[in-house]
C-alpha cells in the first residue's frame, strides 16, 4: 500500500494583481481523502494543479512526503501522481488497454507486466477486461469511461492521486455508484487522494477531511465532515454547507453511533406472566418478541395476553421498522417518521436484536455533541 | 482538330503505349517529389508554428500569395534563375502545396481536445512524446485530407510543367495541341484525371487503415 502526505505550506498563486490562492496551508495525512470544495473561482483547481506542477506556486511550498515538488523534474513528478479530470481525457486513438497502460509505458515496464496490470486494474474498477480491452473510448458509456480514467490514474500505483471533479460529467445515478465504488477501492488501496468538487454533498460523502475554500483563494475551514457540519467556522461555511446541514450530519452518523435503549424484550415460549411483569416494571404496554436466535419478530401488547401459558409467534400485534446498525441516521429518521410507533428495532449483521431507537433518543443523540465529536476525532 | 477525326485513334494508342507509360511515370515522379518535399517543408513549418503560434499568420500569408500566382506565370518567372529544369518545375509545384498542407497539419494538431492534452501532460508526457504519441496520431485524418487535396491539385498542375519541357502527361496534351491531333490530347487529359481519382482513392484507404478508432464510434 503506497501513500504519502501532501502538505501546502503558505502557498500563494497570483495571476496578475489578483490572488487565485492566498496563503494556503494544509496537511493531508497519508491515506486520507481530502476534498477541496468551494464555489467557482475559489482556487480549488489551481491548488490541486500545484501538486503536479501544472500550475506553479508564486510563493510557498507544496510538499509530497516532505519533498518540495518544485525540486522534482515535472514529467518525473507527474508519472508518480495519479490524475483524473472531469472530461476524463482518454486518448481516443488508443484502445482501453493502451489508455490504462499510459504511465507504465512511460515508465518502461515490460509488456508482460503491463498486460497483467491492465487486466487487474480493469477488473478492479468493475469492467470486464475481455470485453473492453480492445475497444476504443468512443465505444464506452460515460460511466465506463470514467472508470477507465480512474484505472489509468492508478496504473503505476501512485502514492498520491489528484481528482478534479472526476464524477461531475455523469448522471446522478451513475455518479452515486462511481462514488461508492471509489470509496470501496480506496479502502483497499489507501492512496492519498486530493479531490476537487463544487458539490458540498459529494465533499461530505467522499472526504475524510474537507477544505472549504472561498472566492479569492482563501481557505475558510479545514476539518473532518462531521466537524464541518457541527461547527461551521464562519458564516460563509455555514451558508455553503446549507441550512440542511443537520440532515447532512445525520447522513454521516450510523445507528450504531447512538446509544440505544435496551427495550422490553421477551423470547418465544417465555411464560406470559414473566413478560407482563417485565413490562409493568418498565411502565410499558408492549414487549418485543424475539425468537431463539434473538431475531426480532414483533411487538406484543401485554394487556391483550391471556395470563396463563407461554408467548407464541402469532401473539404479535404490531411490527415496527427493523433497521441495521450500519444504516445512516438520516435513513433511520425517515423510517421512524413513516412508521406508526416511532420506534425502530435495531439489528446487527446476523439479524440479532441489539436495541431500540426512538425518535426522542435520536434527537437527544443528535443534539448532544458527544456522538459527532467522538466521530470527528477518529 | 481535323474534321471527322475520332477522339481516339486506337491504332496510334497501341503503337505508342510505351511512350504513354513513360509519360505516366514522369507524371507520378513529378507529383511524388512535389508532394513529398512539400510535406516535409510544411511539416517543419507546422512544428515551428506549434512552438511559436505567432508564425501562423505570416507563413499562411506567404503560402497564400504563392498559391495565387498563375502557374504559367510562376514557371516563366523562374526560368531566368533555374532554367528549363526539374528544379523550376518543382519549386513551383512544392510552393503550391505549402498552403494546403500547413493549414491542415496545424489545424489537425490544434484540433486535439483540451482534455486529452491536459491528461497527457498531467500524466507526465514530455513535449515530444505528446507530439508523436498524441497530437500527430489524432491529427492524421485531417493531415491526410490535406495531402489528398495537395495531390489532386499537383497532378493537375504537373500537366502545365510540360511547357518547360518536363514531360509528364502534359507532354501528350501539348503534342495534341501542336499537331492538331486529338488522340494524345484526350489520352493525356483522361489519364491525368484517372491518376488523380486513383491516388485520391488510395489515400482514402490509407486514412481509414491508419485511423481505426474513427470507424468504431457507436
Amino acid at each position: 500500500m503506497k501513500q504519502a502526505t501532501v502538505e501546502f505550506r503558505h502557498v500563494s498563486k497570483q495571476y496578475g494583481p489578483q490572488g487565485a490562492v492566498v496563503d494556503l496551508s494544509l496537511l493531508v495525512p497519508a491515506g486520507d481523502i481530502c476534498v477541496l470544495v468551494g464555489p467557482s473561482g475559489c482556487g480549488k483547481t489551481t491548488s490541486l494543479k500545484m501538486v503536479n506542477r501544472l500550475v506553479e506556486p508564486s510563493s510557498g511550498q507544496v510538499l509530497i512526503d516532505g519533498q518540495d515538488v518544485m525540486s522534482v523534474e515535472p514529467t518525473q513528478l507527474r508519472r508518480g501522481i495519479g490524475y483524473v479530470i472531469q472530461q476524463v481525457g482518454l486518448f481516443p486513438h488508443q484502445t482501453i488497454a493502451e489508455n490504462v497502460a499510459t504511465v507504465p509505458r512511460l515508465l518502461g515496464w515490460s509488456n508482460k507486466r503491463i498486460h497483467a496490470r491492465t487486466q487487474e486494474l480493469l477488473e478492479l474498477v468493475g469492467l470486464d477486461p475481455l470485453q473492453v480491452r480492445n475497444r476504443y473510448p468512443s465505444q464506452l458509456s460515460g460511466g465506463e469511461r470514467q472508470r477507465v480514467g480512474v484505472a489509468r490514474a492508478m496504473a503505476a500505483e501512485p502514492p498520491v492521486m489528484l481528482m478534479d471533479e472526476p464524477f461531475g460529467a455523469v448522471d446522478p445515478i451513475v455518479r452515486e455508484r462511481l462514488q461508492n465504488e471509489f470509496l470501496r477501492l480506496h479502502r483497499t488501496l489507501g492512496t492519498t487522494v486530493l479531490f476537487v468538487t463544487h458539490d458540498i454533498d459529494e465533499a461530505i460523502k467522499m472526504g475524510n477531511r474537507v477544505a472549504v475554500m472561498q472566492q479569492g483563494g482563501h481557505l475558510a475551514q479545514y476539518a473532518p465532515p462531521t466537524e464541518l457540519l457541527a461547527h461551521p467556522a464562519s458564516d460563509f461555511v455555514s451558508r455553503f454547507v446549507g441550512v440542511d446541514r443537520g440532515l447532512k450530519r445525520l447522513s454521516l452518523l450510523k445507528v450504531a453511533d447512538v446509544p440505544l435503549e435496551p427495550g422490553v424484550v421477551a423470547h418465544i415460549n417465555d411464560p406470559v406472566d414473566v413478560a407482563r411483569r417485565q413490562a409493568e416494571l418498565a411502565e410499558a404496554d408492549w414487549v418485543l418478541l424475539l425468537d431463539h436466535a434473538d431475531a426480532p419478530l414483533g411487538w406484543i401488547r401485554t394487556s391483550q395476553l391471556d395470563s396463563k401459558g407461554t408467548l407464541r409467534a402469532d401473539d404479535v400485534d404490531a411490527s415496527s421498522p427493523f433497521v441495521h446498525q450500519e444504516t445512516t441516521l438520516r435513513d433511520a429518521l425517515s423510517m421512524l417518521l413513516a412508521s406508526d410507533v416511532q420506534t425502530a428495532v435495531v439489528v446487527d449483521d446476523r439479524n440479532r436484536y441489539t436495541g431500540v431507537l426512538s425518535l426522542d433518543r435520536l434527537g437527544i443523540a443528535f443534539r448532544s455533541e458527544t456522538a459527532p465529536a467522538a466521530e470527528s476525532v477518529a | 482538330m481535323r474534321a471527322g477525326e475520332p477522339l481516339i485513334l486506337w491504332d496510334w494508342t497501341f503503337a505508342h503505349l510505351p511512350d504513354i507509360g513513360r509519360r505516366v511515370e514522369e507524371h507520378l515522379v513529378l507529383t511524388g517529389i512535389a508532394v513529398g518535399l512539400g510535406f516535409l517543408i510544411a511539416f517543419l513549418l507546422s512544428l515551428a508554428i506549434r512552438q511559436f503560434p505567432i508564425l501562423y499568420s505570416p507563413i499562411t500569408w506567404v503560402g497564400g500569395v504563392i498559391y495565387s500566382i498563375p502557374s504559367l506565370a510562376l514557371f516563366a518567372l523562374l526560368i531566368p534563375f533555374t532554367g528549363l529544369s526539374v528544379t523550376t518545375a518543382e519549386i513551383g509545384l512544392v510552393g503550391y502545396t505549402l498552403l494546403i498542407l500547413v493549414r491542415n497539419i496545424v489545424g489537425g494538431l490544434r484540433a486535439v481536445p483540451a482534455d486529452v492534452r491536459e491528461s497527457a501532460v498531467g500524466m507526465g508526457y514530455s513535449q515530444w512524446q505528446m507530439l508523436w504519441r498524441i497530437e500527430l496520431p489524432l491529427a492524421l485524418a485531417v493531415i491526410i485530407a490535406g495531402v489528398r487535396v495537395a495531390v489532386v491539385t499537383t497532378i493537375g498542375l504537373v500537366t502545365v510543367t510540360a511547357i518547360i519541357g518536363q514531360g509528364g502527361l502534359g507532354a501528350l496534351i501539348m503534342q495534341g495541341i501542336q499537331q492538331f491531333f486529338a488522340t494524345p490530347l484526350v489520352i493525356g487529359a483522361v489519364l491525368s484525371i484517372v491518376l488523380a481519382i486513383v491516388i485520391d482513392g488510395l489515400l482514402v484507404l490509407l486514412q481509414r487503415s491508419v485511423t481505426p478508432w474513427t470507424r468504431t464510434a457507436n
